[in-house]
């Protein structure tokens, strides 16, 4: 199989302005990926899937990631102009000055693609798209039009991430039921409270299950005052 | 009303046949339980190895597995109870005909297992159904469901068909239709039935 980087040349000869990212993947798998952009992204499957040489004809799993806001602490060096008195002389003097910044770095949502090829006997290839947010912004392309397999993965990161498949043929939930409005595999996701009954609580459950016990007995004094 | 054991032994020694109407309809009830063929997962792989030649649940009169709940007697809850999938067993549990029985069999039937703290999973059925057998095991044996039925039968020739302990079905006020939980914005409501399972205390 081509190198990441003779994947990432070729598509960008075939698909003007791609824009691929490589993102390395610094442990001992060495499993680089391909981050796409979301509005080549399926020109760029497409490519993959027909071109003779990488023929990507199998997609074998799609998965979601939930990436939260982080915050990123740096120090910066800022020069600064600061009156002193130098031998009893009031003057402006040039400093530099160690400074702390905080930046929020945006969350978002991902999907993960792994593809192969039945035909060359090579892959994985990973492919990744982002979402522009994890609120409002959450479209990406749907694969299932060149890949079908891509049907109920890509059915399932919608029930359990709220990723919207735009191009999708049938976007429902598929695991949770109808009119549940939670997207249980985010990170930021909260089940119901339904710890009244913990015989065996350990860690989290047990802290879950004495804040339920607390709430009960804070309800009951209430309706008895 | 008891005949007592020893009168009951001497007489049969002299070639009388004593009963009561209640054993007679006890012995007929437990000898011809008729479980639901209704499976819900791992555990239900166990539950037909139970019916096979093997371990044989015909031996107790059980060995008709109705695809039915209008002519099943016995519920074995095989398996985890998701939330997409209670309350189409607690409508098939209204479905069946009195007098009826609920096995929950496994882990995941009674306490939600190793799943418990799942979003999807039902912290076990007994929630919203009367259940007249827990069976602990993951999956249990057959030997162990065998046992719970046993012990169901145990169960069934032990009631009385008058007085205040009567089965439901003969108690004209026994309430038999248990509401079925609707699928909400974000988990079953309600969460339990109450009448059925008062959450029990747990001491600390």
């Amino acid at each position: 199989m081509k190198t990441i980087e003779e994947i990432k040349a070729a598509i960008e000869a075939a698909v003007p302005g791609a824009g691929v990212e490589i993102i390395n993947n610094p442990s001992p798998s060495a499993q680089h990926s391909l981050l796409l952009q979301r509005e080549t992204a399926l020109a760029v499957a497409q490519f993959l899937r027909d071109d003779a040489e990488l023929a990507f004809d199998y997609l074998s799993n799609v998965t979601g990631v939930d990436w939260l806001d982080k915050e990123i602490v740096e120090k910066v060096k800022v020069k600064k102009t600061v009156t002193k008195t130098v031998d009893g002389v009031e003057q402006q003097v040039e400093e530099t000055v160690d400074e702390t910044r905080k930046r929020v770095e945006p969350g978002y949502l991902e999907t993960v693609y792994h593809l192969y090829s039945m035909a060359k006997k090579h892959g994985p290839l990973i492919l990744r798209l982002r979402t522009a947010n994890r609120t409002d912004q959450v479209e990406l392309p749907s694969f299932t039009p060149i890949w079908r397999s891509a049907e109920f993965q890509e059915r399932e990161i919608f029930d359990l991430y709220g990723i919207v498949y735009t191009g999708h043929p049938d976007l429902r939930r598929i695991l949770m039921w109808e009119g549940f409005k939670d997207h249980p595999m985010r990170k930021d996701y909260v089940e119901p409270d339904d710890f009244e009954y913990e015989p065996t609580a350990h860690d989290a459950v047990a802290k879950r299950a004495q804040e339920h016990q607390a709430k009960v007995a804070a309800a009951q004094n209430g309706g008895a005052a | 009303m008891a005949v007592d054991e020893n009168l009951k032994i001497e007489m049969g020694k002299q070639g009388v046949f004593v009963t009561t109407l209640q054993e007679l309809y006890n012995w007929g009830r437990r000898s011809s339980v008729w479980p639901m063929n209704f499976g819900l997962a791992c555990c239900a792989i166990e539950m037909i190895a139970t019916t096979m030649a093997r371990y044989d649940l015909a031996r107790f009169g059980a060995e008709v597995f109705r695809p039915s709940p209008r002519q099943a007697d016995l519920m074995i809850i095989s398996g985890t109870v998701t939330k997409k999938m209670a309350p189409q067993v607690v409508r098939l549990y209204n479905q069946m005909g009195e007098p009826r029985y609920v096995i929950a069999m496994g882990a995941c039937a009674i306490s939600g297992g190793p799943f418990k703290q799942g979003y999807n999973v039902l912290k076990g059925i007994d929630r919203y159904i009367p259940v007249d057998v827990h069976i602990p095991g993951c999956p249990p044996r057959p030997e162990a469901l065998l046992d719970a039925f046993i012990t169901l039968q145990k169960k069934i020739d032990a009631q009385s068909l008058t007085g205040e302990n009567r089965p439901r079905h003969l108690n004209p006020e026994g309430q038999g239709e248990f509401p079925v939980p609707e699928q909400g914005e974000h988990d079953l409501e309600p969460p339990s039935n109450t009448l059925v399972w008062p959450a029990p205390m747990v001491i600390r």
